[in-house]
């Protein structure tokens, strides 16, 4: 046996580097947190890298889960060998296929990144509820607990399934495991060629479709002969356990790696055994051993082969003295005796006793307990109390672990200060930003430990789900055995805070155990630092005695021309002051990493990255640490007083990063959550923020309108709510005629804002005698933030000018209503949000939101806070997400129910007309609800109806007070990104299209799957690079609004408010007035293209006068007045396409990777928005015949 | 008639040269010049804020987003290799060597001892046959002597000449205090030709939206400036010395040779002509030489510089004088 190669990697890419390895065709769809394994593959494929059979595995991206495992049994049926990956929801729309797969005993091993199936909440953290979803496919569900493991199982799982036939999914915790960074031993070619054998394999084709050989497989069976064909592949299932022990056994005679069906570790005389699966095993395993050396009888099964489940294996490796047995499951069945683990254990012993089976020595007392939802933390602690229960006399069953549940008291209580953490497994917590490359760093600095010494290592991060200000929590374990320690460190040798905010936030401190390091990024020097720390802080540091180092690291990046990435910087901190490598050896492995890093991008950053680990060393300083706490402030509670008590009992909990505090009873039942509650976070993450110059100020709002996080606002209001302003609060005479005499003020809200200069960069408005000067500039925040906070709290104050007051809606004018979404999640710059916020600007209050899954349902609904919000009556948009495919159809049917509503309150109404009154009946039911003065009067209305209703005693009055709310018009809006509405939800979409209910669609396209990392859409454009088009993408982009056109009864709108703000409103306002379908294609900018995003509205510009971003509407109205019903709105040709491509990273990496095929489709790009302009020009002269405007056709569909 | 010249060294059959331009972007455009009869083409230029820019640019749009949300660690493919644009330059360089029989000159343009410099080294190993180094320094610092700003461009050329086997021109700008010496120090280096003078990106104003705008293209009236110091350096210098600026037609062109030119760029013409207004250049030429009986290029050559021509003094302070006392008259 060779030596093992050693190996630094996440779990995901151990199971690629197998499953790329031993297949021919990948068929997958982008689903986190399996995505980077179809990633890896696509990559290792375009970059021409062969499987074991010299052969490049063909990589292909489908839209949707369901059309992946479409393609992977069309590509198993003929005869290849064929996998993919995926993850929760991806995996139960997998489901029927795999029944099929299965059905057909075809050799397959799929791979599971476990997730949370979405439930009252979505989810992306880890349990097994995706997975036990699948029990009854017919698949052999088989479970890797670390990174080793599921490197090797992916390999066992092909070599069994190919030898038992009967399909695998192999499956590994998400994030715990496939995100994991960790050292291992690699599986080499000559390891898999050894385990998969040729001669199966060449069964495997066999066995494929092939007219050379014709057979028929699919057939549709009758009650004669279903059942019996059903029962006929038996002996494969009973057989596979031994197969996959044999394969097990062969691969541990070529690897020295041993696995068992059934892995039993502990006190061969235990009395208490837990049995598991998954990573948690591997934290029980650590557990247990810690319990034995203290001389406690107990031991953990882990099991592998979850099905087929073999009794005889599972109940020979349990010890005979064996007296209780707690079954943990990561899974939640509502309603079952157990969850499925538990079931099957006492199933398993029963059988096995009833069958005379069993070496036990008596009958275990059985219990189970669910963990680990969603990622819950597991640690020794709580699995120490399931022992400790074990040895009670009356055991508790269906328990919880790690959470309190103070209503069904369901929790097993634990003493978190137990702990088995080894004093020789250096411990280390990174606090920092995204944007700084803290993670990125760290994940560096475990491949030089694993890869340059003999440490076993470890790394773990936890994000926050902000995209812009995102915070990162790096946990780092060395140390010198393998490190099974599956859940977060609490106590840290070494704790690290790369932004110096954090400490006013945070308890930063809290993991540092005593006599650790703490490394700070401090904008002050060593003398000045302390006296800028919060009490908590210096009396931590004062305590634990903190040995106390700083670094002003900003300064230091921006010197060496880094801007602000810190990494290098924090990195050779790390080296420096832990002690974990000697310096010197540190910084040559950093400089060598720097060196792979970089040296294909250019030795300017290599140079520039060596000069930052050299400079840092000479900037590092300990802190003389005074000897009592000095600190005249507290750190600041994350929320106002003013915070209604859910946000300060549960949301400020959230924030803090306490949440696994927070018992059962702190939380709704159902899902429901308040909105309105961003506005209480005050993240305060920009450095500058926009300041308002009155006198150089055109009033065009232009500023409020683009802003993505509705951090820039205007106002109009009359003067005297003046009274009391700020003395720096500004104000000036509002200039147009609609509201004369009113004032007028444009207000940052500075903790709000993210500084994303999209607002300074659409400012029309110059200074004539300093052009530079706009009437809004950046300015540094911290002398102003005080000021600005209580600008910002007057201006909030003042009455929004009265909705029915405006008669003309235009983008000026639009910026007057109050947003109802606000300070979201999304990136700094974001091109999605200011179309959702113009949205709730026109329509908040009577607007419903069917949102799909992706970005804008993470930063639209992603906890702890919510930016949907309410007005002064207490009115805004109502959200909710269901599915990532089914949004057209979810949104379709709040469509449904609220006009089922209407018209039972219409005709309720029409019922009660005598007692009501038939004016007001008549007013009501006829009302003109098409502007925002006949909404403002049918609202009135409604108040008189309901002060009538309580006249009247009868039950149908009660019945009509329920709905009057319906009388009210309501627009329903189906909002989602290009992933959904091309590709996954596309029959959806295209199907509630073709009816004739009124409903709206946004279509925030991006052009690629945003959320989970640029993946490649067909909404791609035709020589963009996105991942599974790395090359750049050969086809062109999808027409969506063409083929929504080619309906005829469809409004469709390309807009992109960047480009021509005006158009985007006016769409708007057409699409709300449309009775019917209306699709608005809205053109996002995204950080997924690779540029700087202030300059978004720059690009949108380009791309809308080049012609790849046509501006149009479709309006069908026109068709019944004898016009053509598309009207193009802005000309094209007015720059080239290549002015707008060469912009964006997307574009220009293609020429980097290959210059002809990037001048190639260049041309192409260039010629085909030539053609589309061509061919919309033409259609815009089309009128289409009378006769057709006069004579519609039967509305079968619409509502009756 | 005979219109040879020698230019870095180089025997061309006419001075007449296609300046630093994005015209040789394009094969076919290249293949256009070579068969109006240019004898050397010169690449457009390389920039030290390409060089160093576009890497820094490279790693920030690539990592942007990186390793900060947990469905996104990255939002961009990574690709196996980066042809930087410099590497794309340098790749250029080479398809032009391949479709055409001339010298091809590489262009660096930049004003720090820095990084960059290695790219001299790499546009060599590329195929070049010579390099022309354009220093493009404007002194805007109000505390920088301007014996300092010239110290580093001979610094530049002295690490660039040092580097290169190459034959390796200077274009430079005609703003430093002492140009003769300036040049003298360069002819001191052995660079083996100069060139005056490069075209700062002339500014203008758009009134309308207060944005500074630039002017592209030059026109014959930048021509005097250049021939008084041609006229000025001919015959005084080793090095080759050639014109680019201002240069639209044959008579330019033979005003230039006559001040001392061996070389005559020409861009702006060119741009607005095409390529093959090149050869219309060179019959003008050819025929006004035949016109006026020369019997070759080399025989005008210098013939107006200024320690030939008939009026030396008209290149200098009193050329000064005489304008001013027209204006007077």
């Amino acid at each position: 046996m060779k030596p093992p190669c050693r190996i630094t990697l996440d779990g995901n890419e151990a199971v690629a580097s197998v499953a790329h390895r031993t297949n021919e065709v990948i068929a997958l769809y982008p689903i986190t947190p399996a995505s980077p394994i179809g990633e890896w593959c696509d990559e290792w494929t375009a970059h021409g890298r062969h499987n074991i059979w010299g052969h490049l595995p063909e990589v292909i991206e489908m839209q949707s889960e369901a059309g992946a495992i479409g393609a992977v049994h069309g590509a198993l049926q003929a005869g290849s060998l064929t996998t993919t990956f995926t993850a929760s929801q991806g995996l139960l729309l997998m489901i029927p296929n795999m029944y099929k797969i299965a059905g057909e005993l075809t050799c397959f091993c799929m791979h599971v990144a476990t997730r949370t199936v979405a439930t009252h909440a979505l989810s992306i953290f880890c349990d097994h509820s995706d997975v036990m979803a699948c029990r009854q496919t017919g698949f052999a569900l088989f479970c890797a607990s670390s990174v080793q493991e599921a490197h090797d199982f992916a390999c066992i799982g092909q070599a069994a399934t190919l030898q038992g036939r009967v399909p695998f999914l192999h499956f590994f915790d998400g994030f715990r495991t496939s995100h994991e960074v960790t050292k291992i031993e690699e599986l080499t070619d000559d390891d898999l060629r050894s385990l998969l054998n040729d001669q199966l394999i060449v069964a495997h084709r066999r066995r494929g479709l092939s007219p050379d050989h014709p057979v028929l497989r699919g057939t549709a069976q009758n009650p004669d002969a279903f059942f019996q064909a059903r029962e006929a592949g038996n002996s494969y299932y009973d057989t596979l356990p031994e197969i996959v022990q044999q394969v097990m056994d062969r691969f541990a005679g070529q690897t020295g790696r041993h696995y068992q069906l059934f892995d039993y570790v502990g006190d061969p005389q235990a009395e208490r055994v837990l049995v598991l699966m998954g990573s948690a095993a591997e934290t029980a395993h650590e557990t247990v051993e810690h319990l034995n050396r203290c001389g406690e009888k107990v031991g953990v099964l882990k099991i592998r082969l979850y099905r087929p489940f073999s009794i005889k294996d599972f109940i020979a490796v349990l010890p005979s003295t064996t007296r209780a047995i707690a079954v943990l499951d990561r899974t939640k069945e509502p309603g079952a005796v157990g969850e499925p683990l538990y079931l099957d254990v006492v199933a398993a012993l029963r059988e096995a006793s009833a069958q005379g089976n069993s070496h036990l020595l008596q009958e275990p007392r059985v219990i189970g307990g669910r963990y680990g939802l969603s990622s819950k933390e597991l640690t020794p602690a709580m699995l120490k109390a399931v022992f400790d229960e074990l040895a009670k006399p009356q055991l508790k069953n269906h328990f919880t672990l790690g959470i309190v549940d103070d209503i069904t008291h369901t929790s097993l209580p634990f003493d978190p200060e137990f702990t088995i953490e080894a004093d020789d497994v250096i411990r280390a917590v990174f606090f920092g930003l995204g944007s700084d490359g803290t993670v990125g760093a760290n994940k560096n600095s475990i491949k030089i430990i694993g890869e340059e010494t003999p440490a076993h290592v470890q790394g773990y991060f936890v994000y926050d789900s902000k995209k812009s200000g995102a915070r990162t929590i790096s946990h780092l374990r060395f140390g010198p055995r393998p490190i099974r320690s599956q859940y977060l460190i609490r106590s840290a040798h070494f704790v690290a805070c790369h932004q110096f905010q954090f400490l006013e936030k945070l308890d930063v401190l809290e993991y540092a155990r005593p006599d650790a390091v703490f490394l700070l990024n401090a904008p002050y020097s060593a003398a000045e630092v302390w006296d800028h720390l919060p009490r908590d802080a210096q009396e931590q540091i004062l305590a634990k005695k903190l040995r106390f180092y700083v670094i002003d690291a900003q300064s230091v990046a921006r010197d060496m021309g880094l801007g602000g990435r810190i990494n290098t910087i924090m990195q050779t901190c790390f080296f420096a002051v832990s002690g974990v490598l000697p310096r010197e050896d540190a910084i040559t492995h950093i400089k060598k990493a720097i060196e792979k890093s970089y040296a294909k991008k250019g030795q300017e950053v290599v140079q520039r990255n060596f000069a930052a680990v050299d400079h840092t060393l000479t900037h590092l300083y300990e802190v003389q640490v005074p000897e009592r706490v000095s600190a005249a402030f507290e750190r600041a509670p994350l929320v106002a007083d003013a915070a209604p008590d859910f946000v300060k009992r549960v949301t400020a909990v959230l924030m803090a990063g306490k949440g696994d505090l927070l018992p059962v009873s702190a939380f709704p039942v159902d899902g429901t959550w308040p909105t309105a509650t961003s506005r209480w976070e005050k993240r305060g993450i920009a450095t500058e923020v926009p300041i308002w110059d009155p006198g150089v100020c055109i009033q065009c709002n232009k500023c409020a309108m683009v802003c993505p996080h509705a951090a820039i606002r205007t106002k109009v209001y009359e003067p005297d709510h003046l009274q009391g302003a700020p003395s720096h609060f500004q104000s000036t005479d509002y200039k147009a005629a609609d509201f004369k005499g009113w004032k007028y003020t444009i207000q940052v809200a500075p903790q709000d804002c993210t500084g994303c200069n999209l607002c300074v960069m659409v400012c029309p408005a110059k200074d004539k005698s300093a052009p530079r000067h706009k009437a809004i500039n950046m300015a540094p925040l911290a002398p102003l933030l005080e000021e600005e906070k209580n600008n910002y709290d007057f201006f909030l104050g003042i009455p929004d000018p009265p909705r029915d007051r405006v008669s003309h809606i235009d983008v000026k004018s639009s910026q007057f209503f109050l947003p109802l979404f606000e300070y979201s999640g999304a990136c700094a710059g974001c091109g999605e949000t200011p179309y959702i916020k113009l949205l709730t600007q026109l329509f908040g209050d009577r607007l419903l939101i069917a949102n799909a899954t992706g970005c804008s349902s993470i930063y639209g609904g992603n906890l702890p806070a919510t930016p949907y919000t309410v007005d002064k009556d207490g009115r805004g948009p109502a959200w909710s997400n269901s599915l990532f495919e089914d949004n057209a159809e979810f949104g379709l049917g709040m469509r449904l129910s609220i006009d089922n509503l209407s018209r039972q309150a219409q005709q309720l109404l029409q019922r009660l007309a005598p007692q009501i009154g038939d004016d007001l009946v008549k007013e009501i039911l006829e009302a003109d609800q098409s502007s925002e003065a006949g909404i403002a009067a049918q609202r009135r209305r409604i108040a008189a109806l309901r002060e009538k209703l309580r006249t009247i005693d009868a039950t149908i009055a009660n019945q009509l007070e329920q709905v009057t709310d319906h009388l009210v018009t309501k627009s329903v809006w189906l909002v989602g990104g290009d992933g959904w509405a091309y590709d996954i939800g596309f029959g959806g979409l295209d199907h509630v299209l073709s009816m004739r209910h009124k409903l709206n669609v946004l279509v925030l396209d991006t052009e690629v799957y945003s959320n989970t990392g640029g993946q490649a859409s067909k909404s791609t454009p035709l020589g963009a690079a996105a991942k599974f088009a790395a090359s750049g993408k050969a086809v062109h982009k999808k027409d969506l609004g063409l083929m929504a056109m080619s309906y005829g009864h469809v409004y469709v709108a390309s807009v992109a408010f960047g480009a021509k703000d005006s158009h985007t409103v006016k769409a708007f306002l057409e699409a709300e007035s449309f009775d019917g379908p209306a699709l608005i294609i809205a053109y996002s900018h995204c950080i997924a293209h690779g540029y700087d995003l202030r300059f978004g509205a720059e690009q949108q510009k380009l791309a809308v006068n080049s012609g790849i971003w046509p501006l149009y509407r479709f309006d069908p109205r026109r068709i019944h007045r004898g016009e053509p019903p598309l009207v193009i709105d802005a000309p094209a040709g007015r720059n080239t396409v290549e002015e707008y491509r060469r912009n964006e990273a997307r574009f220009a990496m293609v020429e980097k990777i290959d210059p002809v095929r990037f001048r190639q489709l260049a041309r192409a790009a260039q010629d085909q928005a030539l053609q589309r302009v061509a061919l919309y020009e033409q259609l815009a002269n089309i009128t289409v015949p009378q006769a057709a405007a006069h004579d519609p056709a039967p509305n079968d569909d619409a509502p009756k | 008639m005979d219109l040879s010249t020698t230019y870095m060294g180089f025997e061309l059959p006419h001075p007449l040269i296609p300046g630093a331009s994005p015209l040789v972007d394009d094969l076919d455009t290249v293949r256009r010049l070579e068969d109006a009869g240019a004898p050397m083409i010169i690449m457009h230029s390389l920039f030290e804020e390409q060089i160093v820019g576009e890497q820094l640019a490279v790693v920030r749009s690539m990592e942007v987003g990186d390793e900060s949300y947990p469905e996104a660690l990255s939002y961009l493919p990574r690709p196996p290799d980066f042809a930087l644009g410099p590497d794309a330059y340098l790749s250029q360089i080479a398809r032009i060597k391949s479709v055409v029989s001339v010298p091809v000159i590489g262009s660096l343009n930049g004003v720090t001892d820095g990084g960059w410099l290695a790219y001299a080294k790499l546009i060599e190993q590329a195929g070049a046959d010579g390099l022309e180094l354009n220093i493009y320094e404007l002194a805007t610092d109000l505390e920088e002597p301007g014996e300092q700003v010239e110290r580093r461009a001979l610094q530049v050329a002295q690490t660039v000449k040092q580097s290169v086997s190459i034959p390796v021109a200077v274009k430079l700008s005609p703003f430093y205090s002492s140009i003769a010496n300036l040049c003298k120090k360069l002819d001191d280096l052995s660079v083996d030709a100069l060139v005056l003078f490069n075209r700062f990106y002339q500014p203008d104003i758009d009134v309308e939206q207060l944005e500074v705008v630039r002017i592209q293209l030059s026109t014959s009236s930048e021509l005097s400036l250049r021939l008084r110091w041609l006229a000025i350096l001919s015959g005084r210098i080793r090095a080759s010395l050639a014109v680019t600026g201002g240069v639209h037609t044959a008579v330019d062109a033979i005003k230039a040779v006559m001040a001392g030119a061996h070389g005559v760029q020409m861009v702006s013409a060119l741009l607005e002509a095409g390529p093959a207004y090149l050869k219309k250049v060179r019959e003008d030429m050819a025929r006004w030489l035949e016109e006026h009986e020369y019997q070759s290029l080399r025989q005008m050559q210098g013939s107006m510089s200024l320690s030939r021509c008939a009026n030396p003094k008209a290149y200098e302070r009193a050329n000064y004088l005489k304008i001013l006392q027209s204006w007077e008259s």
